[in-house]
Formats: C-alpha cells, sequence, structure tokens
C-alpha cells in the first residue's frame, strides 16, 4: 500500500494552491480520505479518539441495504418472470434481469448525486461528506423498476439541491433526500409512476400476448386502493381482497418473503429485518424510531381492523405493515438521525405518529398509495418541533426541581 | 454508609500502562514553571522578574481583576525567566530551584477556631485559592463570593487516572484540616466528598458529607456529582477542587507552608515505568516520564488523555494535571482495508459496535494512538453523546446552541451546570470528530462576558 500512497503523494501538488488541477482538489481530497485515513492526530481536547468515523458509519447502513438490494434485485427477475409464465427461471437467470435493470439504476442515482455533492463541495471549498453514500443506494431501492432513467436523474438533482444543498448539505437538511426523490417522482410524473413500471415490461408483455392472466402490475397497495369507496360486497373488491388470503397472492407470507411485486428494495420485510438487525446492533440505528414506528403501524392498523368500515380496513394490522413500504421506511427512512428526532424521548413520539400516519394516509387517501412517504416526510418536519417541546418540558422539569430544593433548604 | 448514587452514562476507556504501586518520589527537577494560562479566567500580573530570589509561597503573579488571587511559587531558588507568547501574554514563570527548600512561613491556623476572614486569607496569600475553580463557568473564583457549598471529587475515574488512596496515603490529616476550613468558608458550611463506592479512603474525615458514586467514567468528574447531588440554582455558585488541593491548603493551615504536592500518574502505553509519582506542582515533564528517549513519534501529555495538554519534552506539568500519560503519535495514514474504516478494527477501541471491542474481554487494555481515525464532518449521528454524559441535560443541543452563538439557548439547556471535562466523552465517541470541549469553553467564556 505504500506504493499507492506514495503515487497520491506525488499526485498531491498538482491538486494544491497554485497547481494546474486545483479546481478538482475536493475530488482528489475525497478520493485520498477514502483509500488511507489520513495521519491527522489530535491536537487540543482528547488525545485518543473513538474509531468510528462518518465513512464506517455510512458503510455499515450500506451493508445493512444489502439483503434489501440482493433479494430485490432477485425479485425483479422473478416478478418478470412469473408475469410472462416462466415460473420455474433459476436462480441465475433471475438475477440477471433483475441486475440488468438494477444496475442502471445505481449508476444514474450515484452518478448524478455524487457529482452534484462534488460541485457543491469545490464552490464551498468543503470537504465532501459522506451522506450522499447512502441516500444514493436509498434512491434506487424505493424505484419501481422500469421508472426511466432520466425520471430518476432528475429526482436525484432535485433532491439533492432543493432536499440537501440549499440547506447547507449534508447535516442540515430538513427532509430526507432519498423520500424527497421519491415523492418528486410521484408528484411531477403521477402518469408514468401509477402506470405499468412495477414489473419489468409488463405493458409489453401484455401486448405481445405473453403476460399471465391476472398481472396487472400493480402493487398491493395499488390493489387495494382500488377498493377505496366501494362497498365490501361489490365483486371486485372481493376479488381484490382474495389476493390478501392466505393462499393469495399478496398473502402474509408472500409478503413478508416479498416475493411480491413493488419497489425494488421494499417488497421483502424479512431481508428489510436482517438490515435492521444490523442497525440496532451496530447502534447506527435507532431501535427507538423503529419500534415505536412498528408500535405506531400496528396501533392504527388494529383500530382500523377494530372499526372494518371497508375492505380497506379490514386487513389485519400485521398484514398492513408488511405491504407496501412500510418496513423499508421505518429501518432505513425513519431513522435517518439528521431529519429525525435528536432527543431521545422525541425519538418515541415521532416514530410512533410516523407509523401511525403511515397506515392512516394509506388507508384514508387513495391518491398516496404510499402513505409511509408522505408519514415520514411529514415527520421529518414536525421533527424540531417534538424536539423543541421535549426539550422545552426537560428543563421545565429542572428549573422546578431546583426551586424545590432550594426552597426546602 | 454514604448515600449511593449509580451512574450508568459513560465509558471506561481501558488504555494500557496503568499507573500501579507504592508511591515513589520522582527526582528533584531542574527548572519549575507556574503557567498562567493553566488558571482559567486569571489575567496575570507578574510580581517577580528574572533573578529574584523566591522562597516556595512566594508571589510569582496576581490576577488583574481580584488582585487578592496570588500564584505562588512551589520551590525556593531564583526566577529563571517569565516567558511571554504572542501580543506578550505570559505563559509561564519558571523558578530555578536553589535545592534549599525553604519556604514563607504563613504561621498555623486552626480550622475550627480561627475568623473566617482570617481562613479566607490565607487561602488567597498562600497561592491555594488559584486551585479552586467555581461552578458556573469553571474558572478561578471571585474571592468575593460567598459559595454555596464546596464539591470535592474523590473518586478518580478517568482512564489511567492514579490511586486515590496511593494520592491521599498520609494526607488525611492536612484533607480534614483544609475541608475542616473550606466549610467554613461556605455559606452552606458543607464540604461534599464523592467517593468510589466501596472505598473508604475518606471513611475517616469529620464533617464532610460523603455520596459514594458507582459507574464508569466521567462518575468521577465533579460537575457529575455536584449534578447529581444538588444542582445549581440560577445565581448560586460552588467551588470545587482536587482533594490533593484541599490536603496542601490543610498544610499551609497545620504548619504555615506551602509545600503543593501532586502524587501524579504516570502511565501510558509508551510509559517505560508506569507508577505513581511525588513531585510537585509545575515540574519539568521529563522527571515524570521514566526516561523515556524524547521522539516525535510519542506524545508527552501533562494530565490524562482525555483533558490533558500535549507538551513537549521541555514542557511543565500543568498546575491541575494529576498524570503525565505517554501515547503513541498516529500520524501514519491507515490504509482503508489494514487499519481504515473498512477493516476489521480488532484495534480500536469504539463505544459504539460497528468495532469489534464488544467481542474483547474486559480485562483487554488498549494501545491507542493519538490518530483522529477520520475526519470532521458536519454533525450526523444523535443520541451518541448522551450515551456517556450522565447529565439531566441535553449535550448536543448545547453544543450547537454554543455554535449557533445562542446565548439564550446555552443558558435553557444547562451550560452553568457544566465544564468542558464533562464533554471530553463525548468529544471522545464524536463521530463527526468535533472538538466538543473548546467549543463548551467558548460558550461557557460567552456567556460569562455577557451575563457575568
Amino acid at each position: 500500500m505504500k506504493a499507492l500512497h506514495n503515487l497520491l503523494d506525488g499526485l498531491r501538488p498538482s491538486f494544491q494552491e497554485g497547481g494546474k488541477l486545483r479546481r478538482f482538489w475536493v475530488v482528489f481530497d475525497a478520493l485520498e480520505t477514502f483509500a488511507f485515513t489520513p495521519g491527522h492526530v489530535t491536537h487540543d481536547g482528547v488525545h485518543v479518539r473513538d474509531g468510528i468515523d462518518l465513512k464506517r458509519t455510512m458503510f455499515l447502513v450500506i451493508v445493512a441495504l444489502l439483503p434489501a438490494l440482493v433479494f430485490g434485485t432477485w425479485n425483479q427477475g422473478y416478478q418478470y418472470h412469473l408475469s410472462i409464465g416462466e415460473a420455474d427461471a433459476t436462480l441465475w437467470e433471475n438475477f440477471a434481469v433483475g441486475l440488468w435493470k438494477v444496475i442502471p439504476l445505481i449508476v444514474v442515482s450515484y452518478g448524478v448525486g455524487l457529482g452534484i455533492e462534488f460541485f457543491f463541495a469545490g464552490l464551498r471549498g468543503h470537504a465532501i461528506n459522506e451522506g450522499f453514500l447512502v441516500s444514493g443506494m436509498l434512491i434506487p431501492l424505493v424505484m419501481p423498476v422500469d421508472v426511466p432513467l432520466w425520471m430518476v436523474a432528475i429526482a436525484v438533482a432535485f433532491a439533492v439541491v432543493i432536499a440537501k444543498e440549499v440547506f447547507g448539505g449534508t447535516g442540515m437538511n430538513i427532509i430526507n433526500i432519498a423520500l424527497t426523490a421519491r415523492a418528486f417522482l410521484f408528484f411531477a410524473y403521477p402518469k408514468q409512476l401509477s402506470g405499468e413500471i412495477w414489473i419489468h415490461d409488463i405493458a409489453a408483455s401484455k401486448a405481445a400476448g405473453v403476460a399471465v392472466d391476472g398481472y396487472t402490475g400493480a402493487t398491493a397497495l395499488g390493489h387495494l386502493a382500488n377498493t377505496v369507496g366501494k362497498p365490501m360486497t361489490d365483486p371486485e373488491v372481493t376479488g381484490i381482497m382474495s389476493m390478501f388470503t392466505d393462499t393469495g397472492m399478496f398473502s402474509f407470507m408472500n409478503a413478508f418473503i416479498g416475493t411480491i411485486p413493488g419497489s425494488i428494495g421494499e417488497t421483502s420485510a424479512l431481508a428489510i429485518l436482517i438490515g435492521a438487525a444490523i442497525l440496532i446492533f451496530t447502534g447506527i440505528g435507532s431501535w427507538k424510531i423503529m419500534l415505536s414506528f412498528l408500535a405506531g403501524g400496528l396501533a392504527m392498523g388494529a383500530i382500523f381492523n377494530g372499526l372494518a368500515l371497508n375492505a380497506y380496513m379490514t386487513l389485519p394490522p400485521l398484514h398492513h405493515i408488511v405491504l407496501g413500504g412500510f418496513m423499508f421506511g421505518m429501518v432505513f427512512m425513519a431513522t435517518d438521525p439528521v431529519t429525525a428526532s435528536a432527543t431521545e424521548t422525541g425519538k418515541w413520539i415521532y416514530g410512533f405518529f410516523g407509523g401511525l400516519f403511515s397506515i392512516l394516509i394509506r388507508v384514508f387517501n387513495p391518491a398516496y398509495p404510499e402513505g409511509v412517504m408522505m408519514a415520514i416526510l411529514f415527520m421529518n418536519v414536525l421533527a424540531p418541533l417534538i424536539d423543541y417541546y421535549v426539550i422545552q418540558a426537560s428543563v421545565n422539569r429542572r428549573t422546578k426541581r431546583v426551586a424545590a430544593r432550594v426552597s426546602a433548604a | 454508609m454514604p448515600h449511593t448514587i449509580r451512574i450508568r452514562k459513560g465509558v471506561d476507556i481501558r488504555l494500557a500502562g496503568a499507573p500501579s504501586g507504592a508511591v515513589r518520589d520522582a527526582a528533584p527537577a531542574d527548572v519549575y514553571a507556574v503557567q498562567p494560562p493553566d488558571f482559567h479566567g486569571l489575567v496575570p500580573r507578574v510580581m517577580v522578574k528574572p533573578g529574584d530570589r523566591v522562597t516556595a509561597g512566594t508571589t510569582l503573579f496576581t490576577d488583574k481583576t481580584f488582585e487578592r488571587i496570588a500564584v505562588t511559587s512551589p520551590v525556593s531558588g531564583t526566577v529563571r525567566d517569565v516567558v511571554r507568547g504572542e501580543k506578550r501574554r505570559v505563559l509561564s514563570v519558571e523558578v530555578t530551584p536553589d535545592g534549599a527548600g525553604t519556604s514563607h512561613d504563613f504561621g498555623a491556623l486552626d480550622p475550627a477556631t480561627a475568623d473566617r476572614g482570617a481562613l479566607l486569607d490565607r487561602l488567597l496569600d498562600s497561592g491555594c485559592f488559584a486551585f479552586i475553580r467555581t461552578r458556573p463557568f469553571d474558572v478561578v473564583p471571585d474571592p468575593t463570593v460567598v459559595p454555596r457549598d464546596i464539591f470535592i471529587s474523590g473518586y478518580f475515574s478517568a482512564p489511567l487516572a492514579p490511586s486515590v488512596a496511593e494520592v491521599m496515603a498520609g494526607r488525611m490529616d492536612d484533607f480534614a484540616a483544609g475541608a475542616a476550613a473550606l466549610g467554613r468558608l461556605s455559606s452552606s458550611g458543607r464540604v461534599h466528598v464523592g467517593v468510589r463506592t466501596g472505598d473508604s479512603t475518606f471513611d475517616a474525615v469529620p464533617g464532610i458529607e460523603r455520596t459514594s458514586f458507582d459507574g464508569p467514567h466521567p462518575a468521577g468528574n465533579v460537575g457529575v456529582q455536584l449534578h447529581h447531588v444538588a444542582p445549581l440554582a440560577p445565581g448560586e455558585t460552588v467551588w470545587t477542587l482536587h482533594p490533593e488541593d484541599v490536603a496542601n491548603y490543610g498544610r499551609v493551615l497545620r504548619t504555615g507552608h506551602y509545600v503543593p504536592t501532586r502524587v501524579i500518574g504516570a502511565g501510558g502505553s509508551e510509559h517505560p515505568a508506569p507508577g505513581h509519582l511525588r513531585t510537585l506542582v509545575g515540574a519539568r515533564i521529563t522527571t515524570l516520564t521514566g526516561g523515556a528517549a524524547p521522539s516525535p513519534d510519542v506524545r508527552i501529555i501533562s494530565g490524562d488523555v482525555l483533558t490533558g495538554t500535549r507538551v513537549g519534552t521541555d514542557g511543565y506539568l500543568g498546575a491541575f494535571a494529576h498524570a503525565v500519560t505517554l501515547l503513541p503519535e498516529g500520524k501514519a495514514p491507515k490504509f482503508l482495508l489494514t487499519s481504515g474504516w473498512l477493516g476489521a478494527g480488532f484495534d480500536k477501541f469504539s463505544v459504539s459496535r460497528a468495532f469489534p471491542t464488544w467481542l474483547m474481554p474486559s480485562t483487554k487494555t488498549w494501545k491507542l494512538d493519538t490518530n483522529t481515525n477520520g475526519e470532521e464532518r458536519a454533525l450526523v449521528v444523535t443520541g451518541q453523546y448522551e450515551q456517556v454524559f450522565p447529565f439531566d441535560l441535553f449535550p448536543q443541543q448545547l453544543v450547537k446552541s454554543i455554535i449557533a452563538h445562542d446565548l439564550d439557548g446555552m443558558e435553557r439547556l444547562g451550560i452553568l451546570e457544566v465544564a468542558p471535562e464533562d464533554f471530553a466523552l463525548c468529544e471522545y465517541v464524536c463521530t463527526s470528530k468535533l472538538a466538543v470541549q473548546s467549543i463548551v469553553r467558548k460558550g461557557l467564556d460567552t456567556v460569562k462576558q455577557e451575563i457575568g
């Protein structure tokens, strides 16, 4: 590794002040610190530092995302083969189709996002923060498989510039970047996004007559949204609800394992839970947010289930939380420390209402089948307010306690 | 049995090279230096010039604001130099000892019967007062303000700290006298001593209020103990000081002579002979490094690894340092796969479970270097400071309010209860590698300036 380090040392002068490539200093700095933790030593204050840094933290989030990424890649191939009636496609055939679709999404997401990051860092003379390493992986995982790449590029650019850079970059943003990208697509291209893009080439397969009957290419939540406003006995409604029975396409087991259509990374509750275990064990994701988010979702699901006013409400709470982006949002989006509540008490409140609103929006507003996205963005905006009241309550409690001690003395 | 308070938040960084064994006398130093910057908040007016003869207890400099506060010479000898830095700021007053060991006789005083004013005068004139810190602000106190009570931590919980029993061995009569006098200088008369659960060092001292603390560092920080025993109300002040300085004051009262003894913990993985060494405040650091060869790869710290000051081989033991620590410098770049951020990291001590620290037996000691292990970044992670900050306060929000210069916010969030040292572990664990202690110091200075 000495040779590599010597090479970097040799290149450094041309990137430094006065060198030909000084405009690209941030790029050089980013790559150098990527390869080598610099030999910087502590000055004032503590003389030893914990081993952890932002690179390690972000890297572990990527590790936690891997199960969902790998499963999602396979599942996109599997869904494609199912839709054309080739359920016996091999593991590798499924992966081949999945990789064919997923790799370009990842490349576009990182390419556009990091390009903008580098540009802004150069403009401001800042070092490049590692925040986008995670955002850039989250964005492809919340995309439908057939979303046009140019749309992804615009969504990433919008999210990075409007949700992050205008607020000052990493650590300063109010709302989650990956969710902003998803929300941007949802509102900017509603027609395209509600179309047949959830299963690879489903429209073409239908046109060619190879698609299996019943494969509409809609997600579970898309189907459920269609039941709203119709009586429970309507044949269309009963048809949809039959898909959610134990033998249906969207049975609890299928939704838990993840062999259903949906955004790339969101379908498998199991893969996401493995990621959650990694985040919780390493302490990088807040278990308080995840647990309270889950509790909020189950509570709202149970309330609806108890009321059972329409077909959507009859869905059991446990089934609710394995559908759509609920789990993915709970583990990877709601826990984003920059946009979540920063106080420990606030995390409980933030998570609980995030879960609650996810199910509420999903069931009450068929225009937003993906309630979790709206709920988390909403809670992102409320998080500073929650923290404000948590801190104020603590300050008041402390003042009272001290006053009591003084009057007792 | 004293009341026990269990501290759950915090961490003991188990460094290699802990001091152990009985106290040895360090070799006498060729130069002793008293350094005004150690006494935060004190603006020195130097009272001696090079060549002046001094004895132990002769005033070297006083405070320009509170002229009664004197800082005195630890030894008898000749003033060698008054070292000044930028803008003629006084960095140190150096004294070459004559070896005679003569000291000024202040005359003995009985702490129980002496006049309160006489006790305070003796505290100020002998130079012992300068070793007191006040909460709020963690500065040398205003001698005209009567403190609510006195807080002393008899639990040294910092990494590689010396043993309380060794430091206080043979000093308990001095300590009792000092504590009794200090109690009379406070309005409540209370002297709180925090001890480690099961430690009997202070059991025989009459008139003190003992509270035992059970838990990891920073449970031994006097600020933590104050916060849990009797938190400050607005307008109140308390004095905090180290038990050794209480004993040094007690000796002035009992014998009339000022001898600023320090029993330090000499340690760290690069220290050739870790142990307890007896010396005096301001001794040249090389008398305490066990003969380690000067090397750019070894850092000498006056104090512990969390709050100490980096000094060169020509440096001195700081006024508030109770340890001398030698650590390897971490100047070598670390390749990402072998020892950088992607490595397994078996050699890295981490409070998080992002490294396999948690796999190791709790008896393992660690050889940590001074590498920052990463670059300074924006604050991203939350909930991290809270794990090592045993106060009913919001550390990260407080740090942010200081960065944002939000005076009202700082006060609301409790800056008046804390000292920079209370944030040392926050700084240690910080993923974003912020200089948390110096941020807190800046905040305290700002608030003090604005509201007095």
